[in-house]
């Protein structure tokens, strides 16, 4: 179940949720339409009785609500929020950095490809029992999982950013005298920075991924805890929501993301 | 004879130890003259403007600028590329300013003089412009405004004007020519067009094929004061074209 779920977290994250400031009309208008094909849908066929485990969207909304109001949100995130933050947190620095010095830096690229290449394709959820024997049942662990999921998929996109820059833009400042750091600055890091931030998404998706995976299988806490506990009672209303909440706080993250990318760098070719 | 601006001395480039690119190459450019490198395609003739750049380093033998041996680039020459080599996600300015900021001019310095050469390469209003907001030939406008910024008195063009249609390339021809009389340039100009060698050159260095190396150099001597649209009449134009091409053909194929 969880692996599936995992999946639709990542789907939803990129494909949904990238709002721009003074986003088109037009475009708004069908992103709605979207929302409600999609909950129409689920609406539907959680009413035509496909298994008491797949309630239709309303009892969901409805469970949303309550979750929200009666505090069980609230304590839930207060548990998962903070190893998530940690984990993003080194993900995002630690993934940039160690992505941009193995573009940067010939010795670095064969010391830590080959690492981060296995942590890439390695199926993690099965290091996860590794995790809880080497850090325990801990908010510790749950940092670790999420750095493993998402720290390969920044650190690669950011070093193949720095790869892919055009190599006659690289001669051209050559020719005009720029020092290392003036092409690094001028060059190098702009032009990687597209890459570099659909790894940064990546890389947050991943995270989601990450702390919702060891919730679920290492300790039995935070968001985690809410959807198996939902589960054994057969409130399938309530995780339905739980997993919803995560969708949005994901959604809302991408966003913050992308809002952050657009004042940092408010070029056309972000059109 | 004239002043002698850059001279290149036996230059050779071997690749992986067995591809010859050039061999023997030595030729002198006078100052303040447009000196064509003409050949067939694959001779080296790309090779030998990025060498004299200080882009590539030579196998064999020495460029010397003014007399003096030189190694890598530096601020006495300035080169505008084929592909234009623009920073996509800067604007017209920021592109044309590149070359200031490399070397740490102030901002407002560095933009007071890319506008000026903006307006000279006939770019006004396009400041804000970005590269894919403009046509092929606005782009190398751009390219030669960023040359033209550092001031180097060396201005090293590798077939600026081939991704260029037609038309476009006449125009840009002839622009450059007219900058030429108020800019005091000398300028090595790749091309494998032996009209465009011929229009706009005081020199036409003509390079064998594989390996590369010098074959002939001509002196159009061509009359460039008057109206430049007559210059392509002149029966010494068309005589030299002839010639050239009677001695390059042995090198195509």
């Amino acid at each position: 179940m969880s692996v599936s779920q995992n999946v639709a977290v990542k789907a939803k994250v990129n494909g949904l949720f990238s709002p721009k400031v003074g986003m088109k009309p037009r475009l708004f208008f069908w992103r709605v339409i979207s929302f409600f094909i999609v909950f129409s849908v689920w609406e539907l066929a959680g009413r035509a009785d496909i298994s008491i485990a797949f309630p239709p969207f309303s009892e969901v909304a409805v469970a949303f609500v309550e979750m929200l109001f009666s505090g069980e949100f609230t304590a839930a995130y207060a548990d998962s929020l903070p190893p998530l933050l940690t984990g993003l947190c080194i993900t995002i620095i630690g993934g940039v950095i160690i992505g941009i010095s193995i573009g940067l830096v010939r010795g670095a690229e064969w010391f830590i490809m080959p690492l981060l290449i296995i942590f890439q394709t390695a199926p993690v959820s099965a290091l996860i029992p590794m995790l809880t024997y080497i850090y325990g049942i801990s908010d510790t662990a749950k940092v670790v999982a999420i750095v493993i999921l998402g720290m390969p998929l920044v650190a690669l996109n950011s070093y193949k950013g720095i790869q892919a820059t055009n190599p006659s833009l690289l001669e051209m400042s050559k020719s005009f005298l720029a020092s290392r750091f003036a092409t690094i600055a001028f060059v190098i890091l702009p032009s990687a920075q597209k890459m570099i931030f659909a790894g940064l998404r990546l890389g947050v998706s991943g995270a989601f991924i990450g702390i919702v995976l060891a919730e679920l299988l290492i300790t039995p806490t935070g968001i985690g805890d809410l959807i198996t506990y939902n589960r054994f009672i057969a409130r399938y209303d309530k995780m339905f929501a739980t997993i919803v909440s995560i969708l949005a706080v994901a959604g809302l993250t991408l966003s913050v993301m992308r809002f952050f990318e657009d004042w940092l760098f408010p070029s056309e070719k972000n059109e | 004879m004239d002043d002698i601006i850059l001279k290149t001395e036996a230059v050779g480039v071997t690749y992986q130890e067995s591809i010859v690119a050039l061999e023997n190459v030595s030729l002198s450019v006078p100052a303040a003259k447009l000196t064509a490198i003409l050949g067939p395609s694959g001779c080296g003739k790309t090779t030998l403007l990025k060498v004299i750049a200080g882009l590539i380093e030579p196998s064999t033998g020495i460029i010397k600028v003014r007399g003096k041996e030189t190694i890598g680039p530096g601020p006495d020459r300035a080169l505008v590329f084929q592909d234009f080599a623009l920073l996509p996600w800067a604007t017209v300015l920021q592109n044309v300013a590149f070359g200031l900021r490399a070397v740490g001019v102030p901002k407002k310095e560095r933009e007071k003089t890319s506008l000026h050469y903006i307006k000279e390469v006939g770019l006004s209003g396009f400041e804000d412009k970005y590269p894919h907001q403009l046509s092929g030939g606005m782009r190398q406008r751009t390219g030669l405004a960023r040359a033209l910024t550092v001031n180097s008195d060396i201005l090293l063009m590798d077939e600026p004007f081939s991704a260029v249609d037609e038309q476009m390339r006449r125009k840009l021809q002839e622009d450059l020519l007219e900058l030429l009389k108020i800019e005091n340039k000398t300028v090595i100009f790749v091309t494998h067009s032996i009209e465009e060698a011929v229009y706009l050159a005081d020199q036409v260095v003509i390079l064998s094929g594989r390996p590369g190396s010098v074959a002939d150099i001509v002196y159009p001597e061509i009359d460039r004061l008057g109206d430049i649209d007559l210059i392509r009449r002149q029966p010494r134009y068309i005589e030299l074209v002839d010639e050239i091409w009677g001695s390059l053909k042995s090198y195509v194929e």
